[in-house]
């Protein structure tokens, strides 16, 4: 390969990109990103950078091995010829690839009328000028990024009303962690209502609408390249779009198939995630399938909000029940099982635990 | 090769422990994780890598 194109600037674009340098790919290196911006870590976006405590420049990642001059920004892909081998990107000619790495990502799903969301820095950064002491914030979705917007917004002295229509909020995490977090957000003075009807959106100085995230694959339309009824980009094992020896995909736009998971692929939008995906699609391409290297990485995540440290590690959505193994001070472990095997955990403030239990999962992986 | 450790960024995620927990450690109680072994063997280069990526906060340099 003389050529590889990576589509996609974000974390797994990133993590896809150095490694090609660091596995020896010393061929032209593009990677295209429609953002502005080199790669940069979202996490802090809802937490310390909304918070003030970080800036733009604290969350550039690193990109060793790869030169200003890889980088396409300010580029949007439009469309994918698999058999001519280009990119098709807006306002430009096509971008040829010997391999390609597909790490589009997601987007906030978008807001109705001039709501708000939060998905990349310039939201982040448009959000946090519109806060300030006393601000009304409501806050649409209980989810990870509403609920982290909510503790640090409520840090800095926003009045936050966060709603869902669900009952709980963070549903992956099960009734049990929903509950303990929708104490904790009470206490810290959130006005969480829960359970409310769709549309019904309360009047605030900020409205920010935070609905969960779509994959960025509208460009693979007609490409001949599978994507799931979700959107996302069908991978096999090793992060070969199905079909294709010469194009990986990771991250968030990808669905993959994990040996633990209940279905035959899974999307992950997890950090963890897009970073192990990202290198791992990219030691595959470099060394072809046939001796390529499936990817059974155990998902895991975390957030924080106020002083809990949430994690989990496996697949605890898909658990058929679910067991309360330690609960005090504040320190919550709740173990998943689904036909009787171990499948997921999630921990609040209890670390070791948390590792455990990933080392465990890893350990059960089939050969 | 040299494992350094900005703990000053360490937010005590445990990435690191995960990939190589013969070179990193963290404690239920630590804010910041203790390096172990700071001149690991050529063998756990790979493990070593690893923990630096897998760092959410880029808090691991691998030097040769």
């Amino acid at each position: 390969m003389d050529r590889i194109v990576v589509v996609g600037a974000g974390l797994a674009g990133a993590r896809a990109a150095t490694q090609l340098r660091k596995d020896g790919f010393e061929g032209t290196l593009v990677i295209i990103g429609d953002e502005p911006h080199k790669p940069y870590t979202r996490p802090p976006l809802s937490k310390q950078l909304l918070a003030g405590e970080q800036t733009a420049e604290d969350v550039v990642i690193k990109v060793d091995g790869l030169e200003d001059g890889d980088f396409m920004l300010s580029t949007e892909a439009v469309g994918l010829d698999p058999e001519a081998k280009v990119v098709k990107v807006a306002g430009g000619d096509g971008v040829p690839y010997d391999g390609l790495v597909i790490a589009t990502g997601r987007r906030a799903r978008e807001a109705p009328d001039d709501g708000l969301t939060l998905r990349g820095l310039d939201d982040a950064q448009r959000l946090s000028e519109a806060v300030g002491e006393g601000t009304k914030v409501v806050i649409v979705g209980a989810g990870f990024i509403g609920c982290e917007v909510a503790a640090t917004l409520t840090k800095r002295g926003a009045e936050v009303t966060l709603i869902d229509i669900a009952d709980q909020p963070l549903t992956p995490l099960g009734p049990e962690a929903g509950e303990r977090m929708a104490a904790i957000h009470r206490e810290h003075g959130v006005d969480l209502r829960l359970g409310v009807e769709p549309g019904e959106i309360p009047e605030g100085d900020v409205v920010l609408y935070a609905l969960g995230a779509v994959p960025n694959t509208e460009w693979l339309e007609g490409s001949g390249l599978e994507l799931d009824d979700r959107g996302a980009v069908v991978t096999d094992a090793c992060c070969f779009a199905a079909g294709h020896d010469d194009i990986v995909a990771a991250g968030d736009c990808a669905a993959w198939p994990h040996p633990h998971a209940a279905g035959d692929t899974i999307s992950i939008e997890h950090w963890t995630h897009a970073s192990d995906m990202g290198r791992a699609a990219a030691k595959n391409l470099l060394a072809g399938r046939d001796a390529a290297t499936p990817f059974t990485a155990v998902p895991t995540f975390w957030s924080d909000q106020y002083d809990v440290n949430i994690k989990s590690a496996g697949f605890p959505h898909e658990a058929d029940s679910r067991e309360v193994v330690h609960d005090e001070d504040g320190a919550l472990v709740i173990e998943g099982h689904r036909e009787g095997n171990l499948v997921g955990a999630i921990v609040l403030n209890k670390n070791r635990s948390w590792l455990d239990y990933r080392r465990q999962l890893t350990q059960s992986l089939p050969e | 090769m040299k494992v350094k450790v900005d703990t000053s960024k360490c937010e005590a995620y445990g990435e690191c422990v995960f990939a190589a927990d013969d070179i990193f450690e963290l404690d239920d109680d630590a804010d910041v994780v203790t390096v172990l072994n700071d001149s690991p063997d050529e063998d756990r280069r790979d493990a070593a890598e690893q923990a630096a990526a897998a760092c959410p906060v880029e808090a691991i340099t691998i030097e040769d």
